[in-house]
């Protein structure tokens, strides 16, 4: 090799040494300007395992039990259903910026949280949410504690998946309001958000625009991590008879007996078992009959028929029923026990589920039933609020 | 003195007899026989009968200790006290308490003294006599009467044995076990109950065999259940006798491969005194043996006689149960199987729709066997036996009998899902400890890789501190005793705790 020769590799090296160098720079002066809201969260969410492939898989210990029977339908050492699992930590993280930033609304004034409050049980504490401009919608808020495991979404059951319940909120007028086009306009312009979702969906290129279904996946994600099986009920079913006194033991005892009937679908250990039940609980005075799940299903025989709700922390996310028509735990166990059909308006013929019926419990037997409702609040796993967000709104437009 | 001492003869002699017998009274006196113990693992009660569906039953060994209960005593604390494996034998008496059995491998034995039974009562004011989850549980010889809900009420108990127990006026259920597998109810006798005197509910391989119903709304009812077998029961003056239902609106939707064989089904007409809205409350009385929505229901050998309305019903759930809907629910009746049967006297009176059916076709009887509705592929091995109605498409059966079918029970028990202690010490980690400690940073809790270097080698180390925390750091807050978690989940969880890379 000649001196020339070796000069031109010299140059060449550094030549490429340089643009190494200036490439290496104008990355690190992009990082400076996102560093606005810390990086995405590399570890998983509470209850759940980082595996190699980097995903979060659900662990519990309601994974140690058999499976005999379809899952998550009855009794206390039972296997839960299926969870949405296996979403990356950053992904989830992403997901809890989403449902916390108002930004996700038309005009930035209602975030997911603003009707899913993590402080009120991710519900709102309201009877019926109140949506854009302050309009009232027609239902109350349903807590997301644990809705990982659900196959069936919405009051009225119109949704099979986190997905698609989510586009009802977002993009309905009376609510969020948003349009998919001025959604992804709106997060395609915040350059913190572009920078976080090529974190999250690393698969792609960087400078990708965020698309629908990244924001989907992403609040899916983050939704399917809210895990409550920390009660001191689920320490009850673990084998800890002392996690229970008397008095919720004997409300466990009249839950689960055929007199009061409520574990039938309220079936442990998600206390529900997912369906349709026609149960005839009353709206408020002057409010129409809600159809419930006779519209989306086009079946008069589910007419007035919601959706049986978890229990799952149900003593945070007062007032009760899709009509939020009973402020107390303790009105809506009377329910119960007023007899089928009673709150049926005269004028309608409703198909009372069977369950239903007149059992006649007494005042203490109710009171009893409020005690062990409340051995199902567990908020051990509850995330933790941004304290700033990559939008720069701010996230404390809460509902109430 | 003469008159005194002949006097003083017959007082002696009188005295003397009184202690003759009242020595011979202790000393012929029949000893007083302490009950032996019986385990409940003992096939005492097979003497006699088949063995098919004791596998279950022998499968079990009995090395517990046996806990007496006596008149005045409680079964419920008895229960509380019990660890799994013992037996509680309850003497007769009467109790008057629901027991709550939340643990395994429990037996409830009455112990019956001349003719004396142990009596649980509810008084019309409690709502169940006995509720069980623990896989496991034995209930047998016991008189349980008058509560408000349910007999014995199972929830996702596996491998259970209620048997020779005899249950009146229990309210909705007399023996409703409910999403458990293997199972056996045999041997009981069931009255007054106002739904399902047996209702096996939402559960896999049961028999229900050798029973006794009367006088119930429904006398036996297989409901979303797979793989039962009843058999040589005697179900007599229900609404209705013996029942296969898919009910819509349940989680469980299937029904299917129950067999219905050798029973008497006699005589099942009376009163429908079901709850309204109840679905047994649209049965018509003088059903015999109901289908409805049920698939591979096969119906051999069995005496079906007097039911007023019809012996053997096939419906769909449009025609069966109008009042409910589900969408994941297949409504028709498919592969029913009716082999030979015994069936005379049956539609002297029929009533409702089927007698309006019956006038249509000029007829004032109702049928053996009828049929409404859609299903398809069922099939009967001599149609001309029967009165029939509305199963002229069914073909000849393919098979004869079921003869190679004993039991629907398992040999063995059905095993609660084991999991190596790795992953028990995983599950508890992620699913409890997780909430507070991450592995490398801070959280609520000290990092876990701090707690691995603070007890190197030593997991019982972390099982005390679990059990009983004390607070080593000032800037942590007290960790909250996790002493409730199962023993073998603490040391599990220490050991995982231990050997975690990341």
């Amino acid at each position: 090799m000649n001196k020339k020769g070796i000069i031109l590799k010299g140059v060449v090296f550094v030549f490429f040494t340089a643009a190494l160098w200036w490439l290496l720079g104008s990355s690190a002066r992009m990082e400076s300007s996102y560093y606005e809201v810390p990086r995405l969260n590399c570890d998983c969410p509470p209850g759940f395992k980082l595996n190699e492939n980097n995903e979060c898989i659900a662990q519990n210990l309601y994974m140690a039990y058999t499976t005999n029977n379809d899952p998550g339908v009855g009794g206390l050492k039972t296997a839960l259903p299926e969870i949405r699992d296996g979403f990356s930590p950053q992904q989830i993280d992403l997901g809890r910026y989403l449902f916390f930033d108002p930004v996700l609304s038309k005009d930035g004034t209602i975030s997911c949280a603003t009707c899913h409050d993590p402080k009120k049980g991710f519900s709102d504490g309201l009877a019926a949410s109140i949506g854009m401009n302050g309009h009232e919608l027609t239902r109350s808020a349903p807590s997301l504690w644990n809705v990982g495991y659900l196959k069936l979404l919405f009051w009225d059951g119109r949704a099979k998946s986190l997905e698609e319940q989510m586009k009802g909120p977002l993009f309905s007028e009376e609510e969020m309001a948003n349009t998919p086009e001025n959604l992804l306009k709106t997060l395609n312009g915040i350059k913190n958000y572009r920078m976080l979702f090529a974190e999250a969906f690393p698969g792609r290129e960087k400078d990708n625009e965020i698309t629908l279904d990244e924001i989907y996946k992403a609040i899916t994600a983050f939704e399917a991590s809210l895990i409550s099986l920390n009660s001191k009920y689920d320490r009850y079913a673990h084998g800890y008879p002392q996690a229970l006194n008397e008095k919720e033991i004997e409300g466990l005892n009249v839950f689960r007996s055929f007199v009061a009937r409520c574990a039938e679908c309220h079936t442990p250990p998600l206390f529900t078992n997912q369906q349709i039940a026609v149960i005839g609980s009353p709206e408020p005075d002057g409010k129409p009959l809600d159809p419930g799940a006779e519209v989306p299903y086009n079946d008069t025989t589910m007419r007035g028929g919601f959706k049986v709700p978890s229990l799952r922390n149900i003593e945070k996310t007062a007032p009760y029923m899709h009509s939020g028509n009973f402020a107390t735990l303790r009105e809506t166990v009377q329910f119960y026990t007023d007899g089928r059909g009673h709150a049926v308006p005269e004028n309608e013929t409703l198909r009372v589920h069977w369950h239903i019926w007149e059992p006649e419990l007494t005042g203490y037997e109710l009171d009893r039933l409020v005690d062990f409702l409340k051995t199902l609040t567990d908020e051990s796993f509850i995330p933790e609020e941004p304290a700033s967000l990559p939008s720069g709104l701010s996230n404390t437009n809460h509902n109430s | 003195m003469k008159k005194r001492s002949g006097f003083l003869k017959v007082i002696s002699a009188l005295a003397l007899l009184l202690i003759g017998v009242f020595f011979g009274s202790i000393l012929f006196k029949p000893k007083k026989v302490e009950t032996v113990p019986i385990p409940s693992t003992m096939n005492y009660w097979k003497v006699g009968a088949s063995t098919d569906t004791s596998a279950t039953d022998r499968s079990k060994q009995f090395t517990g200790n046996i806990i007496k209960v006596e008149d005045g005593g409680s079964i419920r604390e008895a229960v509380l006290k019990a660890q799994p494996g013992d037996l509680i034998r309850v003497y007769p008496g009467t109790y008057s308490e629901t027991v709550y059995i939340d643990k395994d491998n429990i037996s409830i034995q009455g112990v019956i003294e001349e003719g004396k039974w142990p009596v649980m009562d509810g008084k019309k004011e409690l709502n169940d006599a006995i509720l069980y989850s623990g896989n496991g549980i034995t209930v047998e010889n016991m008189k349980i009467i008058k509560y408000k809900g349910n007999g014995i009420m199972g929830q996702a108990g596996n491998n259970f044995i209620i048997r020779n127990n005899w249950i009146i006026d229990t309210g909705v259920y007399g023996i409703f076990p409910q999403y458990g597998k293997n199972g056996i109810v045999s041997h009981n006798i069931l009255t007054e109950i106002e739904d399902a005197a047996i209702y096996v509910g939402m559960c896999d391989n049961v028999d229900v065999k050798h029973n006794e119903v009367f006088g119930n709304v429904a006398g036996i009812e297989i409901e979303n259940s797979r793989h039962c077998l009843v058999e040589s029961n005697y179900a007599h003056n229900n609404t209705g006798g013996i029942l296969a239902f898919l009910t819509p609106g349940l989680p469980i939707k299937t029904v299917f491969d129950v067999i219905i064989r050798n029973n008497f089904v006699i005589g099942n007409n009376h009163e429908n005194f079901g709850a309204p809205g109840s679905i047994v409350a649209g049965i018509p009385p003088g059903t015999g043996v109901l289908i409805m929505a049920a698939d591979d229901v096969i119906v051999e050998n069995n005496i079906i006689a007097n039911n007023d309305n019809a012996g053997i019903t096939i419906v769909d759930l449009p025609t069966g149960a109008p009042t409910a809907n589900d969408p994941n629910s297949e409504p028709n009746p498919d592969r029913v199987v009716l082999l030979d049967n015994f069936m005379f006297e049956n539609g002297n009176n029929p009533v409702g729709e089927i007698k309006a059916l019956m006038l249509s076709q000029l007829r004032s009887k109702g049928p053996d066997i009828l049929a409404m509705g859609g299903g398809t592929g069922s099939t009967i091995r001599d149609k001309n036996r029967y009165r029939t109605f509305g199963i002229d498409h069914y073909g000849p059966a393919e098979i004869t009998d079921t003869k190679h079918i004993t039991t629907f029970t398992f040999d063995t028990p059905v095993a609660p899902r084991s999991v190596s202690k790795q992953e028990l010490g995983e599950l508890t980690y992620y699913g409890v400890c997780a909430g507070c400690h991450a592995f490398d940073t801070r959280l609520i809790g000290v990092p876990t890789n701090i707690i691995q270097a603070v007890y190197e080698g030593n997991p019982q180390g972390i099982v005390d501190y679990i059990n009983k925390p004390w607070n080593l750091r000032e800037d942590y807050p007290d960790m909250p005793s996790q002493a409730y978690l199962p023993d073998d989940a603490k040391m599990a969880v220490a050991e995982y705790i231990l050997s975690m890379k990341r």
